[in-house]
């Protein structure tokens, strides 16, 4: 599966579209790294816990929109974006959204 | 004796935020700025068109970065002293500045042979801990199409100045 956040995919002609595909997840921080954020949050610099959480995240959505153009006969997924907004304290959603093509 | 502590803790959190804090910063500018350097030659654009579409093309797929970020307790102590009086709070620009800097470097990271990297979008979010209460924590998101030329038909690299520093 090929993916780009342009209109097309370089080097391949557009053969198909399938329409709109999305994947997306709503995740909830967990105690032990708030903790362990709470206590970096004194020094700054980079969270990894939290990084690590958001990365999952994305690619938890992002598999789920390649999945749903999986199923469509797609090969690719143009114009791709991420969209995150937050739904309670303390909780996030992760939204990932395409157009599902077929390419040569 | 509890009057001391209430105003010895935050003094010396103060202390701890001002003193770690730069260190910390001074470190991952350093970082940053030696893998700048690295991938200082491949061109990272918001354009969505190449500029040479007649070149043919090996392989093109999306890649991104993206990391949380956070201020020190003395930062966010100045933020909120500047809150009061209103005007740029200079504290926080260094944070998302490392925050988007390193996101950039983090999505080049994902595809080091590529030639060039189009329509690149930055999304920055907050994280609260909870009931709207900020953190001074942003997550930085950077993503982009990178695409990479057939291996006869690329471009010759150029050499890169700020290497050597």
């Amino acid at each position: 599966m090929i993916t780009t956040n342009i209109e097309t995919v370089p080097g391949r002609t557009i053969l198909e579209h399938y329409g709109i595909v999305q994947g997306s997840t709503i995740r909830a921080k967990h105690l032990g790294r708030d903790i362990a954020a709470g206590l970096k949050n004194l020094v700054g610099g980079e969270l990894r816990g939290y990084t690590e959480l958001l990365q999952e995240a994305r690619d938890e959505a992002y598999d789920r929109m390649v999945e749903q153009a999986e199923e469509m006969g797609a090969n690719a997924v143009v114009n791709v974006r991420f969209a995150t907004s937050s739904v309670t304290s303390g909780a996030s959603e992760i939204l990932c959204y395409g157009t599902a093509v077929l390419v040569q | 004796m509890y009057a001391y502590l209430q105003i010895l803790i935050p003094l010396g959190l103060l202390l701890l935020g001002w003193t770690v804090g730069t260190l910390l910063e001074t470190a991952h500018y350093r970082r940053i700025r030696r893998r700048e350097g690295q991938h200082h030659h491949v061109p990272v654009t918001t354009e969505r068109r190449l500029w040479n579409p007649e070149l043919p093309i090996a392989e093109s797929r999306m890649v991104r970065g993206q990391v949380v970020v956070s201020v020190d307790y003395f930062k966010r102590f100045l933020a909120a002293l500047r809150t009061l009086f209103g005007g740029e709070i200079h504290s926080y620009s260094s944070l998302l500045d490392r925050g988007r800097r390193e996101a950039l470097l983090r999505m080049r990271e994902q595809f080091p042979n590529a030639d060039v990297f189009l329509n690149l979008r930055f999304e920055t979010s907050t994280i609260s801990s909870g009931a709207g209460k900020a953190l001074g924590t942003v997550e930085v998101l950077a993503y982009s199409t990178g695409v990479r030329y057939t291996e006869a038909m690329r471009p010759p690299a150029v050499p890169d100045p700020s290497s050597e520093e």
